[in-house]
């Protein structure tokens, strides 16, 4: 017995890695959408350490330069470093992210479990809003709310997260109307447990998986739209780095530099892939038919 | 059914008030007096005073909306401050430009997109299921914009086949509807697929093969006709989104269309204009969605609508 120890742990770490190996590849979506988020989560952590370069430095003796070791995504038409904005860009774009899903479900989830939970007037007036946002195509809408609030970066946040609450409202609503008929719902309402109580132990804390899986999914539309702005001009303005914005500069020098518009699309491409991915996955995972 | 169509011809009117409500209260809230920004920046009291009557901000919200509404409803947005003619004349003028894009773009994404997933439900779990869904996901992550600038830097710049802006001939609408059309393309084509491989799994379609039809047959004919529901649906309830595209499309190319219009009169503060082609836009894809919606219950009776 005394011996077991030292022989039974590589069998047992064996077992666990064979697991590990069987998840992954049953849920192949998740590790590989989880890897490419995790690579821009990294580079916008790590910024700093590694952009090599300041992403605000100008040298307008070194402008419109190709890869090189030095430079490997070149430079732009003020001489500032392409990799070095590209790397930073990350930061922009998550932040994006983690602001306009988090207003969009900060107001939207609420408003859906009040709409599913009271019903009659209530629920079909905060119905008709969401309706009335859900018609405009996300793009008219954000434009139409950043011409009144001025092109910004936190504006435009503020108008995407306008057009995804909409999105979380039906989701949070339906999730709640299901829940609503659960007998473990009516024998909390029976016993009396107060309102607030059912909304946040019951309906909150079973509504978080679909919100994740929605949150993931939305993350890739709030990246392409926030940069679809910014290269119009109505998002992030010069200098600061964000992908769709340094796409637009690069937009003048077609043909001369091509390099300014590659590696920023490329950035949004893998982090919108790594989103679509991962939320793929994890909608898979989480679904109850599987 | 009935009940579904009366429910949705109630509702519709019922959004299009939301929609004018939330543009009308929009445009209201520009910091500053909204007569003065709506009458440009180098207007002159009088100016300002006559816009002021002219929108009615003179008289009580209720009256103002009531205007506002009973004009757009006639088409009348008012005036461009920037080319001073009526905002619905420039739209007219540029509305089938947008439409002409937006037609192409949507067959070219149904001619590559339906049989693209129609080989993938076939060939499920071999290689040419990987490589469509490959292009099918790395195409919903595709920065349309960014695809026009390779378009364009290679095939017009470079190699000079294209034209690079405008729309002065059928070669212009090449680069522009092929990169709209990818997002709808990779979407119908994972509809395709989804919808087909449920079809294929069905006993009629092994009665089909079992008394020796032709297989294009089997596929073409029994099995799409099944699975065509759910693509009606996503080219139907889409269009917004195709709208959306187009915005940024027709600003990269100098496509004379409305999604131009609308981002230049946003960098002129040309409020009417923005007001315009909003409401265009949002009733043109209200429209299209009631119209999808219709022919998908029309198309098949069984679907229950909650």
């Amino acid at each position: 017995m005394s011996a077991s120890p030292n022989i039974v742990a590589p069998a047992r770490n064996r077992i666990r890695l064979r697991r590990s190996w069987a998840w992954c590849q049953q849920n192949a979506n998740i590790v590989i959408g989880g890897f490419l988020i995790g690579l821009i989560v990294l580079a916008a952590i790590l910024a700093p350490w590694i952009a090599g370069a300041d992403p605000y430095a100008q040298n307008l003796a070194n402008t419109l330069q190709p890869p090189s070791w030095e430079h490997p995504f070149g430079t732009d038409d003020n001489g500032r470093d392409i990799f070095a904005r590209v790397i930073y860009g990350a930061q922009i774009s998550l932040l994006e992210v983690f602001l306009s899903v988090g207003i969009a479900t900060a107001v939207g989830v609420p408003l859906g479990i009040i709409a599913g939970m009271t019903g009659r007037m209530v629920d079909h007036v905060i119905m008709w809003i969401m309706d009335v946002l859900f018609a405009f195509p996300g793009i008219v809408l954000a434009i139409l709310i950043v011409s009144i609030l001025g092109p910004s970066l936190f504006n435009l946040m503020i108008a995407i997260a306008l057009f995804a609450i909409p999105v979380y409202a039906r989701l949070s609503r339906n999730i709640t109307l299901g829940l609503k008929s659960m007998e473990f719902i009516e024998a909390a309402i029976a016993l009396g447990v107060p309102q607030w109580r059912i909304l946040v132990h019951y309906i909150l804390r079973n509504s978080v998986g679909p919100i994740i899986v929605q949150s993931t999914l939305t993350a890739g539309t709030v990246i392409l739209t926030a940069a679809s702005l910014s290269f119009l001009g109505l998002g992030a303005q010069p200098p600061i780095p964000e992908w769709g914005a340094m796409m637009s500069q690069g937009r003048n020098y077609l043909g001369v530099n091509i390099w300014m518009s590659l590696f920023p699309g490329l950035a949004i491409m893998i982090t919108v892939l790594g989103f679509n991915i991962l939320g793929d996955g994890l909608r898979d995972l989480l679904d109850p038919r599987k | 059914m009935q009940g579904y169509i009366l429910r949705k011809l109630i509702s519709l009117p019922l959004i299009l008030i939301g929609v004018s409500l939330l543009v009308f209260i929009s445009i209201r809230m520009l910091p500053g007096e909204p007569a003065r920004v709506m009458a440009g920046p180098e207007a002159t009291q009088e100016a300002v005073d006559a816009m002021t009557v002219r929108l009615g901000l003179h008289r009580s919200i209720p009256e103002q909306y009531a205007t506002f509404a009973i004009s757009a409803l006639q088409g009348d947005f008012g005036e461009s401050i920037r080319s001073r003619l009526p905002v619905w004349d420039e739209i007219a003028q540029r509305l089938p430009y947008t439409l002409a894009l937006a037609v192409t773009s949507y067959i070219l994404a149904i001619a590559v997109g339906v049989p693209a997933g129609m080989l993938a439900a076939i060939y499920r779990n071999r290689p040419p299921d990987y490589i469509v869904m490959v292009f099918a996901i790395a195409g919903a992550s595709i920065a349309n914009f960014w695809m026009a600038l390779l378009a364009m830097n290679y095939f017009s710049v470079h190699l000079g086949w294209l034209p690079l802006l405008g729309a002065n001939s059928w070669q212009s609408y090449i680069l522009p509807s092929v990169t709209l059309a990818v997002l709808p393309m990779a979407v119908i084509a994972r509809m395709t697929r989804s919808s087909m491989i449920e079809v294929l799994s069905q006993d009629y379609i092994r009665t089909a093969r079992a008394k020796g039809l032709p297989v294009s047959k089997v596929y073409w004919s029994h099995a799409l006709r099944n699975a065509l529901i759910p693509i009606v649906t996503i080219v139907g309830l889409n269009f917004g989104g195709l709208i959306g595209g187009a915005v940024v499309t027709e600003t990269v190319f100098n496509w004379p269309g409305i999604g131009r219009l609308m981002v230049d009169a946003v960098r002129y503060r040309d409020y009417p204009v923005i007001q315009g082609v909003t409401m265009v836009a949002v009733f043109g894809v209200v429209v299209i969605n009631f119209a999808a919606e219709m022919i998908i219950a029309a198309l098949n009776p069984r679907i229950r609508f909650d």
